[in-house]
Parts: C-alpha cells; structure tokens; sequence
C-alpha cells in the first residue's frame, strides 16, 4: 500500500512540483495518472519508491515512511521504469542489461538465467539477447527497460508513460500483463497521456494539473467528463467523443469501448425500428 | 511532382547481419501529407533517416538500392545540403537539443546557413509562435518539460523553411491536447504552405484524419501503400497489428453486424458520429 499525506515537494530550482497531494493506493490496483506536460505526475511517482522524499508531508510505502529507509531497499518492492529508456540503459547487450539488477539484489545464477528469459520471452526481445540495446529502435529500447525492471519481480510496478512508441500489439500485451500483475495482487501504477489506451484497460484515473490532484475515479467516468479533462489537457478517447456527439439521441455518455458502443448502438437502433 | 522516391531500397547496420529496411520502392509526391506506420522496430525511423542522408552519411553501414529527395541522390550529397530541404525531427527531443537557450536553439541551423540577422529573427519568432514557446525563448531547452522540448524541435526545423518536414513520433511526450495542437500545425504548413509532411506514427487515433496517403511497414519491407481509407479499412491491415483508429473500428464492426452506414470509411470520431445520426434519422 502506498500511502501520500498531504505531500508538497520543491526541486531545488524553487520550482514548487507538488502542492498538497494526498492519495492512497492500495495492494492490487491499477492506477493511471494523467495531466498535462508539468502537472508534476512524474514527480509524484518518483516518491514512491524514494528516489524523491517530500519537502512537506509523508509517503508510506507499505507502512514505512521513505525517509525512514534507502532507496534500494524500496527499490526491491517497487519497480521503477523511466519515461526515456536512455536514463535506464548503459550495458553492452540486452542480456547483461537485465542481468544487472538480478545480480545486485543477490539472485543465484540458475535463478538469474530463467529470469531473464522469461522477461525477454514476454516482451518479444528473445531475438536481440546478444544485441546492443542501443542498436534497438525506440520502441525496443522501452521494453528493454521494462525486461530490466519486471526480471527481479517487484510487488509495485511503476511506469512511466509505457506505451510512448509502442505498437499496438505490444501495447495489448503490456495491457495483459498489467491484467496478469494484478490477479498476482501487484499494484502497477502507469503515468501515461494515452487516452486510447487507458479507454481500453478502463483502470483508477487520478487527474493532475499544477501540483495537485483533480479528479480521481473510475477511467471511464473521468474519460467522459469533458470539463474535468480539458483543464489538465487530456482529450477524450475517440468513442467518447463520437457518444458526445450523439447527446441528442439520448444514448448514455459514458462509453469508451468500443464493444460497449456496439452494443449500445444496435440496441437503441434496434428500439427505433419498434 | 515526385519529391520522394526509392527504388528498392535496402539498407544493413554496421554489424548486423539483417537488414533494417529492404526493397523500399515508395513515392512522395510534392504536398502530400504522409503517414508511416507499422509495428515497433519494422524500420519506420531507419526509412526517415534515409531522406535526410544520415544513412549513410551518419550512420555508414551498406545501402543498397536508389533514394532521390528533392532531386537529390541523398548518397552523393551531403546531410547539410539536405538539411536546406529536408527538416527532421526526432522521437527523442534531447537528442536534437543543445543550445544555451531556446531561441538559440531554433536559430542554429539559420546561422548555419548564413541566413541574414533580420530575416533569422523574423523566422525564429514565426517558429517559435506557431508551435507556441514563444514565452519561453529565453529558457534553457534543458530545464523545459519534455513536451516543451519537442516543440523547439519542431520549431528549429520549420525555421528551416524546408520544402519536405519529416517526423517521427514527434509527439510521443506530449500530452494529447498538446499533440492534437502540433498536428494541427503541422496539418497546416501542409494545407498553407504546401510543405510536404512525413509522418511517422503509431497513434492513427490522432493522425489517420490529416493523411492523404498511407504507408504501411512490417519487418523492413512495405506492405500497404495508397489510401487511408480503403488500407484501414482492409482486415489484413489489423491483422499485422496497426492500431486503426477506434472510429474506423467501431464502424466495421457495425457493418458486420448489417448496420448500413455510408460508403466512405471514417477516420474520425466527426466523420463517423455524422455517419451515425444519419443512420438514426432514417430510422426515425
């Protein structure tokens, strides 16, 4: 559980990123925080495995205040995947990429080898065991850094924006992970501008806009509200803006999916032909 | 006229055995608004750094085949010859960004090319006010957000002028009211201005309605090429895992379901909630 008090944190430039925000996430949940480029998302989630500590309030991750601990020990129960892979990425190839942490977090080398296989096997990277990371595309390079972190197995999985240049099958891939994560009780908690695919997976939305949070609820409810998201600069996924267009026709507003709106559609119509 | 054109275009990493793209025959004709697209690592952003010469300038490795841009052999001229025509911008804006501040940014390739000190200005402030960081132009491109900076990567390149602008994923860090904003610039240098747009992306939900011409890539070679509508609306299309665009879907499967919609296939939430009212009203 994580567990956000009121937390408000300046970066030494004097930039005030965080502005009182309280929130609670609970084992197993799947979050996505959402806002506009500056809304301080990153920021909050790097609280959540201590690589940032707040300048005022407190961050309990599984009842322990982050001050009160090291970032590799937090680090062991919640793993951290970086907007940009290049932050991430220094090894020679994609193997000893997701090897290092492995080792350093002590696993015995059988355990190390069925480890990386598994991460490689699951983000289809198998292929470029051998390979540089950094002859990969930007896509590649993502789920390299992903491999790295879901290798050592980490209760909390943090990631930030994922789907940046990734197609759509691995982005339904990552989506059946997460789904996977959480039936193992893992909490996963996304930062992501992608509307398309946060209408997909319909999980917890918490809206940011300037340091604090603005909306918080269920994706589909807060993807359909159209005043509550322009003011942090997310646009509504495309089958809510086709149902928003169809007020008139007094069909519900809340839809993002597309099999919801199939059936939506073929029984109003149905009605009309009555 | 055709401003793009490759002929079997084949082209090999140093070190790697594979080839990254291969037999690339496309065409680009003069202000089309083209959209590349196709899975991850299917040789989108290699085909982009073919245009402006960085392969294989930049990059060596063994190109095969033939590519002209804007009536030149990209491998007998050199990437800043190309610069003047061709304008690239990148997935990664901090690896575009070097410049002590953001106006100084934008003018680097205008000084580079000896451009006079009123007409820079000039071009500078008409870059930087269209893609909207015009206030901040005084800042370090390194202590602006990460969406702020792909703005001055698209600045930089539009003070260029350049007749073709190529970009791939350029608005991956952007949030979607920021994106929508570039694209909409974009779509109009392309309207206004005739430029020439080469864009590559995954986000057909964003950028399938600015497109006159699609191209569709799958492990290094080309396999759909023509128009947006009648290739997104094609089953195979999906099958090799493009992301069609939520209204293009949903209207297929109405159709599978003998709902009779118009003919011409939406690439927009508009364009298909128009569809659906019609639809409605003749059953009123």
């Amino acid at each position: 559980m994580i567990e956000v008090e009121n937390v408000h944190f300046s970066y030494p430039n004097g930039v005030e990123a965080l502005k009182g925000v309280s929130l609670t996430i609970r084992n197993g949940e799947f979050v996505a925080i959402m806002g506009q480029n500056g809304a301080g998302k990153t920021t909050l989630v790097k609280h959540f495995n201590g690589l940032l500590k707040p300048s005022e309030g407190k961050v309990r991750v599984d009842g322990v205040e982050t001050t009160k601990t090291s970032v590799a020990a937090l680090a062991r129960n919640a793993g951290f995947v970086f907007q940009n892979p290049d932050h991430q990425l220094f090894s020679e190839t994609v193997e000893d990429e997701v090897a290092f942490a492995l080792k350093n977090f002590g696993f015995e080398a059988e355990v190390i080898e069925q480890r990386i296989t598994w991460a490689l096997n699951l983000l289809s990277l198998t292929q470029y065991r051998k390979t540089s990371p950094f002859l990969l595309s930007g896509g590649e390079r993502k789920r390299v850094a992903l491999a790295s972190v879901l290798a050592w197995n980490p209760n909390t999985l943090i990631l930030d924006e994922p789907t940046i240049g990734q197609d759509y099958q691995q982005k339904e891939k990552l989506r059946q992970f997460v789904v996977q994560m959480q039936t193992q009780g893992k909490t996963v908690v996304i930062v992501t501008h992608d509307v398309e695919f946060v209408a997909e997976s319909n999980p917890r939305v918490v809206l940011m806009k300037e340091g604090t949070i603005v909306a918080d609820g269920e994706g589909r409810e807060i993807l359909t509200t159209p005043e509550v998201l322009a003011q942090s600069s997310i646009v509504l996924p495309q089958i809510a803006q086709i149902f928003m267009k169809l007020a008139p026709l007094g069909l519900p507003k809340n839809v993002i999916d597309v099999y919801d709106a199939k059936e939506i559609i073929l029984k109003a119509l149905e009605e009309r032909r009555k | 006229m055709v401003l793009i054109e490759t002929k079997n275009l084949t082209y090999t990493y140093p070190g790697v055995s594979k080839p990254s793209i291969s037999d690339v025959s496309i065409k680009v004709e003069k202000g089309e608004f083209v959209l590349i697209t196709g899975p991850s690592g299917c040789g989108k952003t290699t085909l982009c750094r073919c245009f402006n010469g960085l392969i294989p300038h930049f990059y060596q490795g063994e190109l095969k085949g033939e590519i002209t841009v804007a009536d030149m052999d990209t491998t007998k001229h050199q990437t800043h010859e190309m610069a003047k025509s061709v304008g690239l911008v990148f997935q990664n804006p901090e690896n575009q960004l070097f410049a002590l501040s953001i106006e100084k940014d934008v003018a680097f390739g205008l000084e580079n090319l000896g451009v006079p000190r009123e007409e820079m200005w000039e071009r500078v402030e008409w870059a930087l006010k269209l893609t909207g960081i015009y206030d901040l132009r005084e800042r370090s491109p390194h202590e602006v957000s990460g969406g702020q900076q792909q703005r001055v990567a698209i600045a930089a390149v539009l003070a260029m002028r350049p007749e073709i602008i190529v970009l791939d994923e350029p608005t991956s860090f952007l949030d979607p009211l920021s994106a929508e904003k570039i694209f909409e610039v974009i779509h109009e240098l392309n309207k206004k201005l005739g430029i020439t747009v080469v864009l590559v992306e995954h986000r057909l939900d964003l950028t399938a309605k600015y497109a006159d011409h699609i191209i569709i890539m799958d492990e290094g070679k080309v396999c759909f090429d023509g128009d947006p509508r009648e290739i997104l609306s094609a089953e195979e299309t999906r099958l090799i895992g493009v992301g069609i665009p939520k209204a293009t879907l949903l209207y297929q499967i109405l159709k599978k379901e003998g709902i009779n919609l118009n003919n011409l296939t939406p690439l927009s939430s508009e364009e298909l909630a128009k569809m659906l009212l019609e639809a409605f009203e003749t059953h009123d």
